[in-house]
């Protein structure tokens, strides 16, 4: 059963909804409007005047290698903070389930990584990671590996991967315990009466039960990837080296704030508006027929 | 087709003992119903065999062989869940097919097994619904369904009635019932309804705070009740109970009525008289002042109260009696061989003469 409000007159409603759609036009439509404005023009290089250029923006983007390569930059960034993210923390899940003691606190402990800024985090793995002080890379070194995330593009993109998607476990993980508690006992009892061992039973009754969950969370961290990471990737690398941890997000901003190109780097925020509305969409489309509400 | 043997079967809750050491012998093909009041362990029996809880002491065998250390999927058992715990997000078809595919049944075999299941089951029109696409009656089947697919050796039902209306309840119980008999599998049922249990029983077992109670045929339980609380328990309206001193073959109240009873026991006891075996009588020993009368159309129920102690009595009378109500006063007798004598002490039943 559907339970629904039904107000009488639109005042009140109306007023309900104004704090979100205010919040909404200043911080998003405005920005959002500015941004296709300024994107058709390409200022002086003093800023004084702009001119207008049409699309021409676009079309000089879209023949940039530059701009080309960091789509696959993207593309393979969020998939692996996505994963890297998701996966252990559907892990630590099943096992915090199985937990009937200390639960709790195992819980609490888990969740801590989420309470730490991104900028923080990315500082805390820079550290470890550094490559003449860093803990880590120190015994990196001592086991025969020469650890150079300055120097080394999948080096540098393995630890913003890391440093992005480590406090995301937390995040994940709450929603994931959350939702396996939620599954009834009886139906996991019945699957073993059934003959399907621990392994059997995640995959065939477990996993299909999470999938609203997991769909949430897949549509959730695509977008955390794509725009909250800014931080974690302009302490750890800046981008390098070479470009090879520029995504999209940090390339507007470089491009726009260091590169002073406010033309393409408006051109980008639109191309990187249509490109998060079109996957949302298709998200949405391509698993909802899969996914059991 | 299978026997179930629990020899001294304990269990445990973090220190609490809550099943008290349980013996039973289940023949094969037997229709056996643990029946007992809410909280009583019937649920922790069930799942002890079912493999779903371990063991804390003592033994189970199925087909002779001890299954304590045997996962629930090893034990050849299938069980009906009172939430039905179908796989939401399968289909009807693929819930009973899912225990045949892990199994490793070829494709054809699993089919013909599911469309057979459904046949019986009369659910061929619903096979490829979900769950929540049935109705609770529907549920229940594919419940069954399920279970009957695997041909286990034994089933196991866990209220799985309870969730159903008043009639779909009697008609349910009376497919169940039939389904068992003809495939002989030999069936372990958790009820707290006594209807179900004589009904549906070949042998009960009548439950009580973890400890089995008595174990028999519906009969045997409903004339030889071997405790008060299976003499309460079992039989609709429950049994009228007054403390008595017996003595000589014949029980005395407290207020001093005497009432002729088949028994050489002597000292203080409970006896029991079952409302439907008090007989109105003009000079009858006790007198039973009315304050209400439910017609059931077969029968009628006389609530009231002895007017010599005031103890509360229920007399079931066949017919519609209708002059009777309110403050009436009548007097009811009881025949001596109708009268259950309880030991006061040990609620045991004591010996009649005769027996
Ligand atoms: N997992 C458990 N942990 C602790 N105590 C339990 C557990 N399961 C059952 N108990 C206790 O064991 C006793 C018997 O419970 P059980 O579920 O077997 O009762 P039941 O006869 O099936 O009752 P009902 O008719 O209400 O289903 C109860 O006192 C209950 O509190
Ligand atoms: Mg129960």
């Amino acid at each position: 059963m559907e339970k629904r409000v039904t107000f009488k007159g639109w005042l009140l409603p109306l007023c309900l909804v104004l704090p979100q759609l205010l919040v909404s036009a200043v911080f998003f439509f405005y920005p959002a409007i500015q941004a296709v404005w300024q994107s058709l023009f390409i200022p002086d290089p003093f800023g004084l005047t702009s001119q207008f250029v049409g699309l021409e923006n676009f079309q000089y983007l879209l023949s940039d290698k530059y701009y080309l390569a960091s789509f696959f930059t993207t593309a393979t960034f969020s998939i692996l903070v996505t994963l890297v993210s998701m996966v252990p923390a559907l892990f630590l899940a099943v096992m915090a389930d199985r937990l009937l003691k200390g639960a709790a606190t195992y819980r609490t402990l888990l969740i801590w990584p989420y309470a730490v800024a991104p900028a923080i985090a990315g500082v805390l793995w820079l550290f470890m990671f550094n490559t003449r002080v860093g803990i880590v890379s120190w015994y990196l070194g001592k086991l025969g590996y020469d650890w150079n995330h300055v120097l080394n593009g999948p080096e540098a993109m393995g630890l913003v991967v890391v440093a992005s998607s480590w406090g995301r476990i937390s995040y994940n993980f709450l929603f994931f315990f959350a939702a396996l508690q939620a599954v009834p006992k009886s139906v996991i009892e019945a699957a073993a009466i059934d003959g399907a061992r621990f392994w059997k039973r995640f995959f065939t009754i477990v996993l299909p039960l999470l999938s609203p969950t997991t769909f949430f969370l897949l549509v959730v961290n695509v977008v955390y990837s794509f725009f909250e990471t800014f931080g974690v990737i302009h302490t750890i690398t800046s981008g390098g080296p070479q470009q090879t941890t520029t995504i999209l997000v940090y390339k507007v901003y470089s491009d726009g704030f260091v590169g002073q190109d406010l033309g393409s780097s408006a051109a980008q925020s639109v191309i990187l508006l249509f490109l998060v509305g079109l996957l949302t969409i298709l998200q949405f489309k391509y698993f909802e027929k899969r996914v059991h509400y | 087709m299978a026997t179930v043997e629990l020899i001294d079967v304990r269990k445990s809750f973090s220190g609490t003992e809550v099943i008290h050491g349980i013996d039973a012998q289940i023949e094969d093909g037997e229709f056996i119903v643990i029946v007992g009041p809410s909280g009583c362990g019937k649920s922790t029996l069930l799942r002890l065999v079912a493999g779903l809880e371990t063991i804390s002491q003592g033994e189970v065998h199925i087909n002779g062989s001890r299954v304590n250390d045997l996962e629930p999927m090893d034990r050849d058992i299938a069980m009906v869940f009172q939430n039905y715990a179908l796989y939401p997000h399968m289909s009807v078809r693929q819930n009973m097919a899912y225990s045949l595919k892990i199994a490793g049944v070829s494709r054809p075999e699993i089919n013909k097994k599911v469309e057979e299941a459904a046949e019986l089951l009369e659910l061929q029109d619903y096979l490829n619904r979900k769950p929540k696409q049935l109705s609770g009656g529907q549920r229940q089947r594919v419940a069954m369904g399920r279970a009957i697919v695997r041909e286990p050796s034994v089933f196991l039902f866990d209220e799985p009635l309870s969730n159903l209306d008043a009639k779909l309840r009697v008609q349910m119980r009376l497919e169940i019932k039939e389904l068992q008999t003809r495939l002989g599998i030999t069936s372990l049922y958790v009820t707290h309804d006594q209807v179900e249990a004589m009904t549906m029983a070949d042998r009960m077992i009548v439950m009580n705070e973890g400890v089995a109670e008595q174990i028999g045929t519906p009969l045997e339980v409903y004339q030889k009740p071997h405790t008060l609380f299976a003499a309460q328990f079992i039989g609709s309206p429950s049994m009228n109970a007054f403390d008595a001193t017996v003595k000589g073959g014949e029980a005395v109240l407290e207020s001093g009525v005497r009432i002729r009873c088949n028994c050489s026991f002597e000292g203080e006891a409970v006896i029991g008289l079952r409302p439907e075996h008090l007989i109105a009588d003009e000079n009858g020993p006790l007198r039973v002042n009315i304050h209400l009368a439910e017609p059931l159309g077969a029968n009628t129920l006389l609530h009231g109260r002895l007017s010599q102690s005031r103890d509360p009595v229920i007399v079931s009378m066949a017919g519609v009696h209708s002059a009777l109500g309110t403050e009436q006063n009548m007097r009811v007798s009881i025949s001596p061989d109708n009268v259950h004598v309880f030991d006061k002490a040990t609620s045991q039943r004591v010996a009649s003469l005769k027996a």
